[in-house]
This record gives structure tokens, C-alpha cells and sequence, in this order.
């Protein structure tokens, strides 16, 4: 077969996830797995998804670590299919444990699941579907990255991603609430409040690292006189590991609690942080694990939420964010959930001047971050850097138009980009909408 | 619970000023109202920093350095979880329990309100504290806390062993079990979660997860002999004790009963299954298609369907009837037997039956006000919040919970009335 | 009517006397092969054809219908041609745009491909002979050219197959014979117009190769013929109702 034409010094990364999954293989494992997922879970989509494609590679330059490997072809979406898939129906199953491994590194932390090459591919083969499938073998063997697989657990034991117990997620929100009473001394968050409009729901990184992101939305709600409540009970994350490691199973059960919460608080619209992959879980993948077409209670993301706050005037700008900005399209948003839009009526409407990257919109490259790759931890940091030389080109370009400050609606985006800022010396800073939103809006004296 | 035949049934109206509290207080929170709704109360900011809970007028002796989570017991006891000098406890009337704790959390009471349970944090260790008296076990962690209907045991998901972050392996080995009183089972699990007590408190049943990839059910530690892609929440019968479970095999949903399949037919979803109270239907909510949610009764989907949701099931008392909550696109529904009440709302509460099971009644809410339909008939006053409607126990009459311009009005109206 | 008329002309033409002689004066062997490759493995090439297409279209159909019910709740019809229709326009989508040789050519190819044989005077006649239908022809010379763009796209693929990385790291030795396939028809036919090394002979081949690419066709990765509209209508109507976001 043909052989790519760099090659290119790699390093090998040891992961213990997936040593010790690895290890623990047998020959009849995998290929009863395998099977059992391609005859048995998978079905018309993946059927013509392979027979269709005709091996043309027109999707290769859909993918940002195709054009950021130097157009190797081992990372093009239908290469890593070739590498995975293609070889597992081939060979029915009979795969080696190494093979296995491979496909686990391949599908988890060399696709973000950012479905921009189903945009490219002439017929629409959704390689990010074969990928997940990929990921769902391994995870029935037992192959997944350490730090990933870890996260999934934390969500099947506390039912967030960050191993929050229980009592932690109210102490906190009661600790934000009362260090946002510093500045509005009557502004509550309304806990439990059975009835409210909106449940705002978030991920577990903002309770854990990021607290005054909910701070500052506890501001927006108030100022803007929503009527809103958090839920003190499980079911307040909207994240959602487990979709990224193939483990279904706790996806839904995931999905359940969190509408479920929605629903015994008798909301009307769940509004959720800046989050992008978790608005898919929500949105779109989760909730069709449990056989809701579209979310049983209607799902507002941020950028939507502070769309609609704005243009309804319930919320003024006092100052103009003045330095240029310019605006990461999240994949899971905007190709996702097309908030594009919203989100740049957003921006301009808090910001002096946008500056557009190219290309923008839901043909954005994907940050490299989502789809769990960031979750695959640090073993796997400098693959992902440098998988997405490409957004530090695209940066460098918006950059040379004027743009210093870049917004990442998403926190996968800001924590991906924030080491591409890092690693190629971009010297920008990232911030969210809601950083400027609340910085910029009117707030009471 | 307060019997609700000695509640006052006769007199048509009371009123209780609420709004005008506000002039005492820096700010006043959520209302609640005690089920015979004779009280309202709320918790009332006094200054910065310290907090009260005001009852008709009149506001708790003691006052904390916050107060949250006001509810009735259903005996008519006002429990809130207050905090004190850095250390949390629940307060039932304004009095704090003595036992101080580190955190405490999710009030559980038990049907009559005797018992009033709640999750506890102390220096880290986590465990149930009911009526003032902890678990002597805790744990390094605690979730899924219940307490039995009768309030006599409690129940929990522990963690049994310490890992360290990372360590997947040691949790794919099993670090979690159920305790039951604080004591834990010996058997343990990937995962434990829902749990559900037997009626006659001897058995605790849970959802467990004995590999990444094989669930089931276990009653007081044994996991049931076979395993499934995935299960639900289990339930016992009420009279013979064996334990009812959603089980997912081969792709679809069914209901199992100690392990064995009970109905023919597969659900795209099947969740909160539910017995009639004399055990005789079984009844659950099940996603007949991809996006049609529905009800099967003893394994018969109604022939409605709903595109949304279908919650808040329940059983009338003589278990001929059902009622639940629907949602099609943004309209709120409520249907009883499979048909369709006319009336669509913007929310709608949990149906409740007359005790003769004759009449159906609901909390809803229209055009951002609330009120109360009985049968498909509309109560003609808007309010600004409402409660649950209650019946009487003749079923004629209905007790009407609401705070109207301000004021809270608790009204007894019969049913011929609406 | 000129229909008829050219129809007439056609039958007296030059290059189609010798087939017939073929059949007068060549050997008998010769003379029953063409008979048996025109006649029966026609009828069969056709029949499994139609009936592998239908065949597996239905069966994929069915397997949603068993596996993957939920599809169809996400089909919508206005989003489904809605991506089809810029997928079919040249230089619509993004990526046509960005690979403007290859967008001529695979256009140029697949209109070539299916209009070719099917408005080919020398087809048209064969289905009036045995089926006594006919319909309006193209002019020989516009046939050949089509032909001519039909080897030389193909020649285009051969060659992207052979030089482009990304092409190059997911072929295999089925997509040289696929597209040798699918070549072979309009080489033999060209060949045989021309009566080159003996049009017999060609003529043979060609009918055989064409009935192997028709053969071919439903049960091979050609079978994007089939699929391509199914897939192309499930993606824009995902992206379109569910991700209100373009996917061209
Ligand atoms: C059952 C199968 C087929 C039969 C019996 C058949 C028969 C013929 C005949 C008799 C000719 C005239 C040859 C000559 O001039 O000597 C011809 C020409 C041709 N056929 Fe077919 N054919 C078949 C299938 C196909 C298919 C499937 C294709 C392409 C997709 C095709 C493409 C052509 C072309 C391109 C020419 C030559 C046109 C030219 O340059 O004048 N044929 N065919
Ligand atoms: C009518 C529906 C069809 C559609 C929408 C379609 C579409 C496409 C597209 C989008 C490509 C990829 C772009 C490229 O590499 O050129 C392609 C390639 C190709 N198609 Fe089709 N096609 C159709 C029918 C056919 C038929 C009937 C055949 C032959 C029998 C065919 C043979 C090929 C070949 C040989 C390639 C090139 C493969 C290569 O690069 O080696 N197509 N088609
Ligand atoms: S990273 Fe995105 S573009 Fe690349 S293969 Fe995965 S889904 Fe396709
Ligand atoms: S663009 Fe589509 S058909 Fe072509 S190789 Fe990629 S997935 Fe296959």
C-alpha cells in the first residue's frame, strides 16, 4: 500500500488506558466486539456509508490535521477510516490487540468528531459516525485514553465530569452567590426554584476551576430579570464524556437526569454556559439515545440566550469592548446548531469591531480540542498542538487584520486554542462572551 | 400527614397578606404553604448576612447566617437547612437540630412527616442523618440518598474504597455499594444508583453496573443472574416483594421482574414503571417509536402518542385509572386513560386524583399565570403562583392554594362549583 | 421524420455492414458469441442490473427500517434537495471550488457517462430491433467526443490516483479495476467505431464490458450511483433541520 509521502519523527505515546486495555485483550474478544457492533448495533448508515464512499479523498482538506500534518494522508478523514474501519469489516473482526490500539489513538485523539469534512465529502459520509463507532468498539474492549476513560467514570459515579460531589456543586453556587452580592448586595441564585423559566445548567469544569463563570452569569440573569433557577441535585452538568468514549449507555443515563432535572423543576428552556460539546449532547446526540427526536425541553445556548437578552433590550451596553476581537465559531454551535449568526450580532453588539478569520462560520476549522481529544489529557497535548497548525495560521492571519483578543464561545475551544495561543506564541488573549458581556453591559450602580 | 379530615373544609376562604412582608425585609424568597394551607412562609433576608424564615407574618425566633431549601413536612412542619458560624444543620420550626454538620443537604420526608431525613457532609465524610442522629458509618462518598415511605431506613450509594484520580482501574473493579441504615452491602459495584426499599423495609434493591458494559439489578447486594446493555431505576411490588426493573437488551427496552422478562413487546424507552396501589397493573412510560412517548399498561401502549414528553404518571387510588403530563412542541397537556384533556397550558403539574378516583385535578400555568383545572374545566382566577390542588377525602371538594394581588388566599370550593 | 430517416441512413451505413457480415462470413464461433453476448447475457446484464439496484436500494431501505427507524423522523424533503441540488451544480460547493480541474472533469465524466450510451444512435437501434422503441439520437461526432472526454476523465482518475497522496493512501487494486470498468465500454465502443485491429472482435468486447459495468454497477462501490442520493439527502436534512447550518 502506498506509503505517505513525509514521514514524519514521532514521538510514541504511552498511555495507560490504553496499555492496559491493550493488554488485556484476546483475539476472540475482538472480533466478537467488533462484529457484535457492526452487525448488531450499527446499521444502514454505516452499510452505506462504506459502500458508497469511492475512495476519492475530496474530504482530505476538510481536516485541520490533514493540512497541518503537511497533507499527510494518514490523517485525512477517509485515511483514518482506511485505518480502522475498512480493516476491521475486512478482515471481520480478526484484528490484532496492537491494531486495536491504534484505532483507539486514531479515533480519540486524531478526530474531533467536527463533522467539517461530512460538509466536503461529496456524498456526505459523516466520517465523524464511523469514528464514534471506532470509539465504541474500544470502548467494549476496554481500549480507552486513561484521562478520558477517567472523566466517563467521574460522570457514571457523580453524574458531572469533574468528580463535584454532591454537597461541593451547592456550596459553590451558594459561595458565587454571595461573592456576586458583593456587587449586586439582592442578586440570588435561585436554587430549587420549582416553576422558574429557565434552569440554567453548566459543565463541570465551571463549579471546579471556573466559578466566577458563574458569577457572571448569575449577573447577566439578574440584570436582565430572568426568572431562572439551578438545580441542587444531580443533573445540573450538561457534559458529557461519555458520548466522546462510546459509552452510550451512560450518556443516556447522563441525558435522563439532566431533563429529567429540567422537568421535575418544571422550566420551559434549559439555557445553558458556553459550551460546545455539550450542547451537542444535549441538542442532538444524547436525547436521541433516549428516543427523543429533539430535546424534550427546548435547549438555549449562551450565545442564542444572550442573542435574545440583547435584542429584547433586557440588557444594555454601558461600553463597548474597544480592542478588536475575532470570533472561533465553536463546531459544535455553529456546524452544530447554527448560532453563527446570533453569535456575531452578539459580538458586534458589544464589541467595537470584529474582525473575521477565515474561514468562519460553520466552515470554521474545528480548535482541536473537542470531541474529548483535549479530555485524552496531557500524553496527548503536543499531537493536538500541533494537529492545528492550520487555526494558528487562520489566527495569525486575523492577527495581521488588527485582531488582539479572540472569543471562543466554547470551552473546549478556549482551552484548545489557549495552548495553540501558547505554543505558537500567538499573544492573544481568549475570552468568552460572557467575559465582555459582562464587562460591557449596563449594570445596577 | 396532617389527616385531611381534620383539616378545615368549611370555611370557603381565608386570607393571609404575603406581598407586604417585603417592607419588613431586605428581601423575601420562594413562598411555600403547608399542605392543609393554613401557612405560608418564605425565607426573609433580615440584613446582610443574616437570614430568617417568615410564617404568616411572623418570622423564626432565631435567625441564621443563611437559610436555604424552606419545605413542609406533610405533618405541617416547616424545615429548612440553616447555617450557623460555618456549620450546617436543619432547622424544623425555627429550632436547629444539635447536631451540627459540615454540609447538609436534599430534605427527604417520610409519607406521614414523622421522619425528616437528610444527606450529610462532615469533614468530608458523607452519610444520612435522620431526625438528628447521623449514620454511625460515613463514607468518602454518598449519593442517591432515600428515605423508606414509612421513614423507617435510608438508603444510600457509598463509596466503600479510596482510589486515587486516574486510577480506572481500581474503579472498574468496584469501589461502590448501597448502604442501607449506613450499613454497607458486601457485594461491590462499578456503579450503584437509583435504589428502591421493599415495602416491608427488609429489602433494598438498586441499579448496578457490574462491569463498564453489564447492568442489572441487586436486591440487598445480590445482583440478579443475568445482566443486560442497560437498566432503570427498579421498584418493588407493593404486596409480594419482588422487584420490577427496565431492562435494555438487544437494542429495545422491556420490564423485567427479578431478572426475567415480563412483557412481550419492546419500547424504544420504558422508564418509571409503576404498580397500581393494589399491585394488580403495572403501568409505565415508554417511547413506542423513535419520538412517540406514550404509556403502556401491563404492556399495552395507549394509542396516544406525544412527540416531546410524557411524565408525572400516576395510578388513581382504586387503580382503574392513570393520569400524566404530556408534551407536544411547547404545549403542555394533561391525559387521563389515554385521552386528551381540550385545555392545553405553558406548564402543567402533576395530576391528582379525588380519593374515589373520580375527579382529576391540576396545577397549571397559562400566559405566565397560574391556576387549578379540574377535569378539563378551567378555574376561572389567574394567579400569580398557585399550589397543588388536594381533594378531600369525599372527593367534592377541592383545596385551593394561591397568592392572588399579593395576598395568599387558601380556599375550599367543591368540585360542582368549577 | 428525421428520427426515422437517420434510422434508415444508420442501417446502411459502413461501419455497420460489417457487423453484419460478421455474421454472414466470419466463423460460425464468432457469429453465435456475438448472437449470445447481444442476445441472452444482454438480457441477463440488464435484468441484474435493475434488479441489483432495486434489490439493494430496498434492502438498505428495510435495514433503516430495522435498525435505524429514526432516520426517517429526520428526513424532510425540502432540506434532502436542498443539498442534492448544490452537490449536482459545478463549482455550488466549496469544495468544487476549491478543486476546480477535478470538478470539470468528474462533471464532464458522469454527464458523458450516462448520456452517452443512452442517446448513442447504435444503442437506440438495438433497442428498436428487439424492443421496436426509439427516441432521439446524438450526433456521431458529439458521441465520440463524449466518449473521448469519458477516456480521458478516466485517464484523469488513473493518474490522480497515481500522484495524489491522499487518493493515493486509500486506493486499492479494486478502484483501478472499478475504473478499468468503467473504461472498458467507451474504449471497446470507441475501438469498434473506428474498426480498429478488427471491429469484430471489438465489438464483442465492448458489448461484454458494457454488460460487466452494468453488472458491476449495483454491487460494487459504482453502487454510489444508487446510495449517493440517500446519503447526500440524510446529511442536508441533519444539517438543515437539526443543524440549520449549510453543508455544501
Ligand atoms: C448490453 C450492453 C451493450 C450493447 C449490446 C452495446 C452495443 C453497442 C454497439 C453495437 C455499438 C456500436 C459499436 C460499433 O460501432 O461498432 C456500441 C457502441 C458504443 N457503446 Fe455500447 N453497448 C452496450 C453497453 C454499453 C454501455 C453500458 C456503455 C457505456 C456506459 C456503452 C457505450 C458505448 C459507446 C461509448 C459506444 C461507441 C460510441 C462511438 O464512439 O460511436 N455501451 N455499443
Ligand atoms: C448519478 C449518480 C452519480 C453521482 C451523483 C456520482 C457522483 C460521483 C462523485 C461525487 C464522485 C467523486 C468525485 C470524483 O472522484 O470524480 C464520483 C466518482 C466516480 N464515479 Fe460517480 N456518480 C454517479 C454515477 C456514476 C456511475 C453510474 C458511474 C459508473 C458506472 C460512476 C463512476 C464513477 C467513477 C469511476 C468515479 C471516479 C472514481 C475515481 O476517482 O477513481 N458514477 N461519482
Ligand atoms: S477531525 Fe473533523 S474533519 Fe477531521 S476527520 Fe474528524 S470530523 Fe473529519
Ligand atoms: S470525500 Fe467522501 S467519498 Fe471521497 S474519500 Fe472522502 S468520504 Fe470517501
Amino acid at each position: 500500500m502506498a506509503e505517505p509521502a513525509k514521514k514524519v519523527e514521532e514521538k510514541k505515546i504511552i498511555d495507560e488506558g490504553l496499555e492496559m486495555g491493550t493488554e488485556k485483550l484476546t483475539q476472540d474478544r475482538i472480533e466478537n466486539v467488533i462484529n457484535r457492533v457492526l452487525k448488531g448495533e450499527s446499521g444502514a448508515r454505516l452499510k452505506a456509508y462504506v459502500d458508497t464512499c469511492i475512495h476519492c479523498g475530496l474530504c482530505s482538506e476538510a481536516c485541520h490535521y490533514y493540512l497541518s500534518q503537511d497533507n499527510d494522508p494518514r490523517w485525512s478523514p477517509v485515511g483514518k477510516v482506511k485505518q480502522t474501519l475498512w480493516e476491521m469489516i475486512k478482515k471481520k473482526g480478526k484484528v490484532s490487540p496492537d491494531f486495536i490500539k491504534r484505532a483507539a489513538e486514531i479515533a480519540s485523539t486524531e478526530c474531533n468528531l467536527c463533522k467539517r469534512c461530512a460538509m466536503y465529502c461529496p456524498f456526505g459520509i459523516d466520517i465523524a459516525y464511523m469514528m464514534l463507532v471506532v470509539r465504541r468498539i474500544n470502548h467494549l474492549l476496554g481500549v480507552t485514553p486513561l484521562y478520558i476513560q477517567d472523566t466517563a467514570h467521574s460522570h457514571a459515579a457523580t453524574f458531572n465530569q469533574m468528580w463535584v460531589k454532591d454537597d461541593e456543586w451547592i456550596d459553590t453556587l451558594q459561595w458565587q452567590e454571595e461573592e456576586a452580592q458583593g456587587e449586586i448586595p439582592t442578586l440570588r441564585i435561585p436554587l430549587e426554584k420549582e416553576g422558574a423559566d429557565i434552569m440554567y445548567s453548566v459543565i463541570g469544569p465551571e463549579p471546579k476551576f471556573q466559578a466566577q463563570l458563574i458569577y457572571q452569569a448569575a449577573v447577566i440573569m439578574d440584570v436582565a430579570g430572568v426568572n431562572w433557577t439551578m438545580p441542587a441535585t444531580p443533573g445540573w452538568d450538561n457534559s458529557d464524556m461519555a458520548m466522546f468514549t462510546g459509552d452510550n449507555e451512560i450518556m443516556g443515563r447522563l441525558k435522563r437526569a439532566h431533563f429529567e432535572t429540567a422537568a421535575r423543576l418544571r422550566v420551559k428552556k434549559i439555557v445553558m454556559g458556553e459550551c460546545g460539546h455539550a450542547f451537542r449532547s444535549v441538542y442532538d446526540v444524547g436525547n436521541r439515545w433516549l428516543g427523543w427526536r429533539m430535546p424534550p425541553i427546548p435547549v438555549v445556548h449562551a450565545i442564542e440566550f444572550y442573542y435574545n437578552l440583547l435584542k429584547e433590550g433586557r440588557i444594555k451596553i454601558a461600553k463597548k469592548f474597544e480592542e478588536a476581537v475575532t470570533l472561533n465559531d465553536p463546531c459544535n454551535v455553529s456546524r452544530g446548531g447554527g448560532l453563527h449568526d446570533k453569535a456575531r450580532y452578539v459580538v458586534n453588539a458589544i464589541c467595537e469591531s470584529l474582525v473575521e478569520m477565515h474561514p468562519n462560520r460553520e466552515y470554521n476549522y474545528c480548535c482541536c480540542a473537542g470531541g474529548g481529544v483535549i479530555n485524552c489529557g496531557p500524553p496527548y497535548k503536543m499531537k493536538r498542538v500541533e494537529g492545528n497548525r492550520i487555526k494558528a495560521e487562520q489566527l495569525f492571519a486575523a492577527k495581521a487584520r488588527g485582531a488582539k483578543v479572540l472569543i471562543a464561545p466554547c470551552h473546549n475551544c478556549h482551552s484548545g486554542l489557549e495552548d495553540i495561543n501558547h505554543h505558537y506564541g500567538l499573544g492573544m488573549e481568549i475570552k468568552f462572551i460572557g467575559d465582555i458581556l459582562y464587562e460591557a453591559m449596563e449594570k445596577p450602580a | 400527614m396532617l389527616s385531611a379530615e381534620n383539616w378545615d373544609w368549611e370555611t370557603p376562604e381565608k386570607l393571609i397578606a404575603f406581598a407586604d412582608w417585603n417592607e419588613n425585609f431586605a428581601w423575601i424568597e420562594e413562598p411555600h404553604v403547608s399542605c392543609d394551607g393554613e401557612k405560608i412562609a418564605a425565607i426573609v433576608n433580615i440584613a446582610e448576612g443574616e437570614f430568617s424564615v417568615c410564617i404568616n407574618g411572623e418570622t423564626w425566633e432565631n435567625a441564621f447566617e443563611k437559610i436555604w431549601y424552606p419545605r413542609f413536612a406533610p405533618d405541617g412542619r416547616l424545615t429548612a437547612l440553616v447555617s450557623e458560624m460555618g456549620e450546617w444543620t436543619v432547622a424544623v420550626d425555627g429550632i436547629a437540630w444539635e447536631n451540627k454538620f459540615g454540609y447538609v443537604w436534599n430534605t427527604l420526608f417520610s409519607e406521614d412527616g414523622n421522619h425528616i431525613a437528610v444527606a450529610v457532609q462532615q469533614d468530608m465524610a458523607y452519610c444520612m442523618a435522620v431526625n438528628d442522629t447521623p449514620w454511625q458509618q460515613s463514607y468518602s462518598n454518598m449519593t442517591n440518598p432515600l428515605l423508606s415511605s414509612d421513614g423507617k431506613r435510608t438508603a444510600a450509594t457509598v463509596q466503600v474504597e479510596d482510589f486515587g484520580e486516574g486510577d480506572i482501574q481500581k474503579f472498574q473493579e468496584g469501589v461502590f455499594t448501597a448502604a442501607l441504615d449506613g450499613k454497607p452491602w458486601n457485594t461491590k459495584f462499578v456503579n450503584v444508583w437509583k435504589m428502591a426499599i421493599s415495602p416491608d423495609g427488609e429489602k433494598l434493591a438498586a441499579e448496578v453496573r457490574v462491569s463498564l458494559y453489564d447492568y442489572t439489578i441487586a436486591v440487598n447486594g445480590r445482583p440478579w443472574d443475568k445482566t443486560f446493555g442497560c437498566v432503570w431505576e427498579p421498584i418493588f411490588h407493593p404486596k409480594s416483594g419482588s422487584v420490577v426493573a427496565p431492562v435494555r437488551t438487544e437494542g429495545a427496552w422491556t420490564l423485567a421482574e427479578d431478572g426475567n422478562l415480563i412483557w412481550d413487546r419492546r419500547f424504544v424507552q420504558l422508564w418509571h414503571q409503576m404498580y397500581s396501589p393494589d399491585g394488580n397493573k403495572l403501568a409505565a412510560i415508554v417511547a413506542s417509536k423513535f419520538g412517540k412517548w406514550t404509556i403502556a399498561v401491563d404492556g399495552k401502549p395507549w394509542s396516544v402518542t406525544f412527540k416531546d414528553l410524557i411524565t408525572d404518571a400516576a395510578f388513581s387510588p382504586d387503580g382503574r385509572r392513570i393520569a400524566a403530563v404530556a408534551k407536544d412542541d411547547q404545549k403542555w397537556k394533561v391525559v387521563v386513560d389515554g385521552a386528551v384533556w381540550e385545555n392545553t397550558f405553558d406548564m402543567a403539574w402533576k395530576p391528582v386524583f379525588s380519593p374515589d378516583s373520580k375527579n382529576v385535578a391540576a396545577k397549571v400555568e397559562k400566559n405566565g399565570k397560574y391556576t387549578i383545572v379540574v377535569n378539563d374545566r378551567l378555574w376561572g382566577h389567574e394567579c400569580e403562583t398557585i399550589w397543588d390542588p388536594i381533594f378531600n377525602s369525599e372527593g367534592d371538594k377541592v383545596l385551593l392554594r394561591s397568592i392572588e394581588d399579593g395576598k395568599y388566599y387558601r380556599r375550599v370550593i367543591t368540585v360542582n362549583d368549577l | 421524420m428525421i428520427h426515422f430517416k437517420r434510422l434508415n441512413d444508420l442501417l446502411s451505413r459502413k461501419y455497420w455492414a460489417p457487423v453484419s457480415a460478421v455474421k454472414e462470413h466470419k466463423g460460425e464461433a464468432m457469429n453465435t458469441l456475438y448472437n449470445f453476448v447481444s442476445g441472452p447475457l444482454a438480457w441477463v446484464a440488464f435484468i441484474i442490473f435493475f434488479v441489483g439496484c432495486l434489490y439493494r436500494l430496498i434492502r438498505i431501505l428495510v435495514l433503516v427500517h430495522k435498525k435505524e427507524k429514526y432516520i426517517y423522523t429526520y428526513m424532510s424533503w425540502k432540506y434532502s434537495f436542498r443539498s442534492i441540488l448544490h452537490w449536482v451544480i459545478p463549482f455550488a460547493t466549496v469544495n468544487w471550488r476549491k478543486h476546480p480541474v477535478l470538478t470539470i472533469v468528474t462533471f464532464a465524466f458522469h454527464i458523458c457517462l450516462i448520456i452517452t450510451p443512452i442517446f448513442l444512435l447504435s444503442h437506440i437501434i438495438l433497442w428498436d430491433e428487439s424492443w421496436s422503441v426509439s427516441w432521439w439520437s446524438l450526433p456521431d461526432s458529439l458521441v465520440q467526443a463524449m466518449t473521448l472526454i469519458v477516456i480521458g476523465s478516466c485517464i484523469f482518475f488513473l493518474i490522480r490516483r497515481l500522484i495524489s497522496p491522499e487518493v493515493q493512501y486509500v486506493t486499492f487494486a479494486s478502484d483501478y479495476i472499478i475504473l478499468a470498468i468503467v473504461a472498458a465500454p467507451f474504449v471497446t465502443g470507441f475501438m469498434s467505431y473506428y474498426q480498429w485491429f478488427g471491429y469484430q472482435v471489438f465489438t464483442i468486447l465492448h458489448i461484454l464490458s458494457g454488460e460487466i459495468m452494468l453488472i458491476a454497477i449495483p454491487f460494487t462501490r459504482l453502487s454510489h450511483m444508487l446510495f449517493s442520493p440517500l446519503t447526500r439527502a440524510y446529511m442536508g436534512s441533519e444539517f438543515g433541520g437539526v443543524r440549520h447550518a449549510r453543508d455544501w
